[in-house]
């Protein structure tokens, strides 16, 4: 029961919703329950049950078709907005802006910025970045080649950083890039 | 040593923690002369760290460990009842 919070923040971020989070979270502590003895023993738990939650997750919302699970982004540049935020570094002539602009997004920012992907991208984004989990152990969860892992990870993690960008201008923290200098 | 477009390529693995020790030597090896990769990889390591703080965050809600203690039959909280003391 230990992972019990964790997972419903988990499943938050996937259904974006409180009551089909806590739906998630029980059916995932069921099903963990029922199934036990196909835990291996000295194997990691937590793994283990993140496979079972998304696995629940999939299922439930692939079946419902509330929202496509193979969606495509849009191609973002590589290191998005570490360029912007090192050319407000520059402006700004200071050393601390980067910490700054991650210290001014708002906690509801990123969330949002993570909970708007693609569930195929914020999958890969959420196990990773938040649950610390290896890529190998995301691509068993995900029944996804290892390089899928890291290519999802690599395009989700930019168009993050692009929403991230758009709600710091769209709150002036930045100025619009095309109306720079 | 890696020039800098290699050294950027590996630079989601070694946040991630994926590279092998000597993997992570050779990137060392590159940033300890380069302070543009260098800024870039503590950026993205200060993100990682940001989102992670600003977005594991959320509280269980009340009523849910003891709906977890009804399905499971098992007293979670350690209080002795199974499920919502309030409802005996």
């Amino acid at each position: 029961m230990e992972y019990a919070p964790q997972l419903y923040s988990t499943a938050l971020r996937m259904t974006r919703n409180a009551a089909d989070a806590e739906d998630l979270v029980q059916e995932t502590m069921m099903r963990g329950y029922r199934s036990f003895e196909t835990f291996e023993e000295g194997t990691n738990l937590r793994a283990w049950l993140y496979r079972i939650l998304t696995n629940a997750f999939i299922n439930r919302y692939r079946s419902k078709q509330r929202r496509p699970m193979e969606t495509d982004l849009a191609d973002v540049e590589d290191l998005y907005l570490y360029k912007r935020v090192a050319s407000l570094e520059n402006a700004a002539a200071t050393l601390s802006a980067e910490d700054q602009f991650l210290d001014l997004l708002t906690d509801d920012e990123v969330k949002s910025a993570v909970e708007d992907l693609p569930d195929t991208f914020k999958l890969p984004v959420i196990l990773a970045d938040v649950e610390g989990f290896a890529y190998k152990e995301i691509a068993e969860m995900l029944d996804i080649p290892v390089g899928t892992v890291m290519s999802r990870l690599h395009r989700g993690r930019k168009a993050m950083q692009k929403q991230l960008y758009e709600y710091a201008q769209a709150r002036g923290l930045v100025e619009d890039s095309q109306d720079s200098n | 040593m890696a020039n800098c477009k290699e050294t950027l390529e590996e630079l989601e693995p070694y946040i991630d923690g994926e590279l092998s020790s000597d993997a992570k030597e050779h990137i060392h090896g590159h940033l300890d002369g380069c302070v543009d990769c260098q800024q870039a990889f503590e950026f993205h390591l200060e993100l990682k760290a940001a989102i992670l703080r600003k977005v594991n965050n959320d509280e269980l809600p009340p009523g849910l460990l003891m709906r977890l203690e009804s399905c499971l039959k098992e007293d979670f909280d350690g209080d002795g009842t199974v499920g919502d003391p309030s409802d005996r």
